[in-house]
C-alpha cells in the first residue's frame, strides 16, 4: 500500500495530523507503537479550555475537573493567586489523557485514516520519490511507502534524527518528571498550584493539578543540570513534606522538552510536530495546546505538497513558517523568562512574591503575571521588559 | 549523528528494569542514538553507545547505572 502520509506516533500531535490530512482526502496511516494508545500518561494534563475547543467538540468524557485559576508559592510560601472566569465558566481543564487520546485517534480513524497499534517505525529510506518507512509489530518487520512522515513520536523521537534534523537536547534543555496521582489529600478543587524554589524543584516547580474529589495530579519538573537529587527524590521529599495524609495510586514519569524553538522540524519529505519537534512550552512544561496547533498545521501543508506533487523540505518550510508565527513566538519569550528564572535563588523568587503577595490577577496567564511582577520590580527585570511589554 | 570520539569496551549503561518508568528523557538526550524505547521496553545498543553518561544524570527515576568491568 502506497499511503500519501504516514503519521508516527498517536499522541495529540499525530492524531490531529491524521485527522487533519485524511478531512483533506489524503490517504493516511496512523502508527501508534503502544499497544494501548494513551497510556502510559506522561503527562500533568492541564490544559486551557480555548486551546482544546479550537480542535475538538468538549466531551465530558475525557474531562477529569475544570479549574479557574492557579496558586503560585514563593519558597518562603508567599501565595500570588490568578483567578480567571469567562461569562462565570472556569477557563481552565484537567484532561483524563488516556480517554482524550483515544478519542483524538477515533477522529483520526473516522475521518478515514488507517490507525494501527503496537507498531513501532525501525527506520527510513529514501527512495526517488518518497520514503520508506520500515515496521516492527509483534516481531515481523515490514514497510510501507509514503510521500510524507509525520514525525510526531515525542520526547523520545527518531523521526527527526533519521531525518537528518538534530533535535537531541542538552541536560538543561529537559526538564525530567514524575509524577503520583495522589488521593485523600486536601486542597481548592477550583485552582491549579503551583511551587517554586531551588531546593523544592531546582530548575522547575512543583504542580497540583485537581482531577476530582480530593483525587490530583501532584508532580514535579525538574532541570537535570541544575538538580542535586534524582526527580523522584524531590517529589517523594515535598510529598512528605505537605501531602503525608494521602495515598499515591498511580505513578508516572516524563521528559519534558524545554528547548525553545527550534531552528528547523523540516526535511526533505519530513515533518516534526508536538514534543518531537520540542513543541513544548520551556517555561509551563505544557505540550498538548502546541501539540495539537502543530498537527493541524503539519496536516494542512501535508495536503498542499501532495496536491503539487511537491515534498522538499523547501515546500514544507511552510510548515515552520506556520507554527513559529503561531506558537513560536511564546516558545521564544518563555525560553528568555525561563534563563532569567533559573538562575534566581530563592531569595530573589522571595521577592518578587513579596512584591505582588496577596494579589489576584483576575487571569491565568504566564504573560499577565510576568508583566505584573515587571511592573513592581523593573530593575530586577528590566531584560524581560522588552519580550513581555 | 555524531561520531563517537572514543570506546571502552570495559564500560557500558546498565538498566534497572524494576525502576525505570519508560519515560523516553534518556533518549532525547543520547547524542548517537543508541537507545531506543520499544512500547515500554528500554533498550540500549551497547555498539553505539558511547558511555557518556548524560543518559544517567537526567533519568528522574535513577534507573541507570555505569557497570565498570574489572
Amino acid at each position: 500500500m502506497n499511503y500519501d502520509v504516514i503519521v508516527i506516533g498517536a499522541g495529540p500531535a499525530g492524531s490531529i495530523a491524521a485527522k487533519t490530512a485524511a478531512e483533506k482526502g489524503l490517504n493516511v496511516l496512523l502508527v501508534e507503537k503502544r499497544q494501548e494508545i494513551g497510556v502510559p500518561v506522561r503527562c500533568a494534563e492541564g490544559v486551557s479550555k480555548e486551546a482544546i475547543s479550537r480542535f475538538v467538540d468538549v466531551d465530558r468524557k475525557w474531562i477529569a475537573a475544570e479549574v479557574k485559576g492557579a496558586k503560585v508559592y514563593s519558597p518562603d510560601g508567599t501565595e500570588v493567586q490568578m483567578t480567571e472566569e469567562m461569562a462565570g465558566d472556569e477557563v481552565g481543564f484537567v484532561l483524563e489523557r488516556k480517554i482524550f487520546d483515544r478519542y483524538l485517534a477515533k477522529l483520526a480513524g473516522r475521518a478515514g485514516a488507517d490507525v494501527v497499534v503496537k507498531t513501532t517505525a525501525t527506520g527510513i529510506e529514501r527512495g526517488k520519490d518518497g520514503l520508506k518507512v520500515n515496521f516492527r509489530r509483534m516481531g515481523e518487520e515490514f514497510s510501507e511507502e509514503a510521500k510524507i512522515i509525520i514525525g510526531a513520536d515525542g520526547v523520545e523521537s527518531r523521526v527527526g534524527k533519521w531525518a537528518g534534523i538534530d533535535t537531541t537536547l542538552k541536560t538543561d534543555e529537559l526538564e525530567v518528571c514524575v509524577q503520583y496521582l495522589m488521593t485523600g489529600i486536601e486542597f481548592d478543587p477550583e485552582y491549579s498550584y503551583f511551587w517554586f524554589g531551588n531546593e523544592i524543584a531546582p530548575g522547575g516547580y512543583v504542580w497540583l493539578f485537581p482531577k476530582g474529589n480530593s483525587t490530583a495530579n501532584v508532580g514535579i519538573g525538574i532541570l537535570p543540570k541544575m538538580a542535586k537529587l534524582s526527580a523522584r527524590e524531590y517529589l517523594d521529599n515535598f510529598v512528605k513534606e505537605n501531602y503525608s495524609e494521602g495515598e499515591v495510586i498511580e505513578m508516572v514519569a516524563g521528559g519534558v522538552p524545554v528547548k525553545g524553538p527550534v531552528k528547523t522540524a523540516v526535511a526533505d519529505n519530513v515533518m516534526l510536530a508536538g514534543d518531537a519537534a520540542r513543541h513544548s512550552d520551556p517555561i509551563t512544561g505544557g505540550g498538548i495546546a502546541n501539540a495539537m496547533k502543530a498537527g493541524f498545521f503539519a496536516g494542512g501543508v501535508a495536503a498542499e505538497a501532495i496536491e503539487k506533487g511537491d515534498y522538499s523540505k523547501k515546500m514544507l518550510a511552510k510548515y515552520d513558517e506556520l507554527w513559529k508565527n503561531d506558537f513560536g513566538k511564546s516558545l521564544h519569550r518563555n525560553k528568555i523568562l525561563q534563563q532569567k528564572l533559573i538562575k534566581m535563588d530563592d531569595k530573589t523568587l522571595n521577592t518578587l512574591a513579596h512584591s505582588i503577595a496577596g494579589y489576584d490577577l483576575q487571569e491565568f496567564s504566564v504573560k499577565r503575571l510576568v508583566t505584573e511582577l515587571i511592573k513592581k520590580n523593573p530593575k530586577l527585570l528590566w531584560d524581560l521588559k522588552k519580550v513581555f511589554i | 549523528m555524531r561520531r563517537r570520539t572514543k570506546k571502552k569496551n570495559d564500560r557500558r549503561i546498565v538498566i534497572d528494569r524494576y525502576r525505570c518508568a519508560y519515560c523516553g528523557a534518556c533518549i532525547s538526550v543520547c547524542k548517537y542514538n543508541a537507545n531506543e524505547l520499544v512500547e515500554t521496553f528500554l533498550s540500549i545498543n551497547e555498539d553505539e553507545c558511547n558511555t557518556c553518561m548524560t543518559c544517567i544524570r537526567v533519568c528522574p527515576m535513577k534507573a541507570l547505572s555505569l557497570e565498570v568491568k574489572k
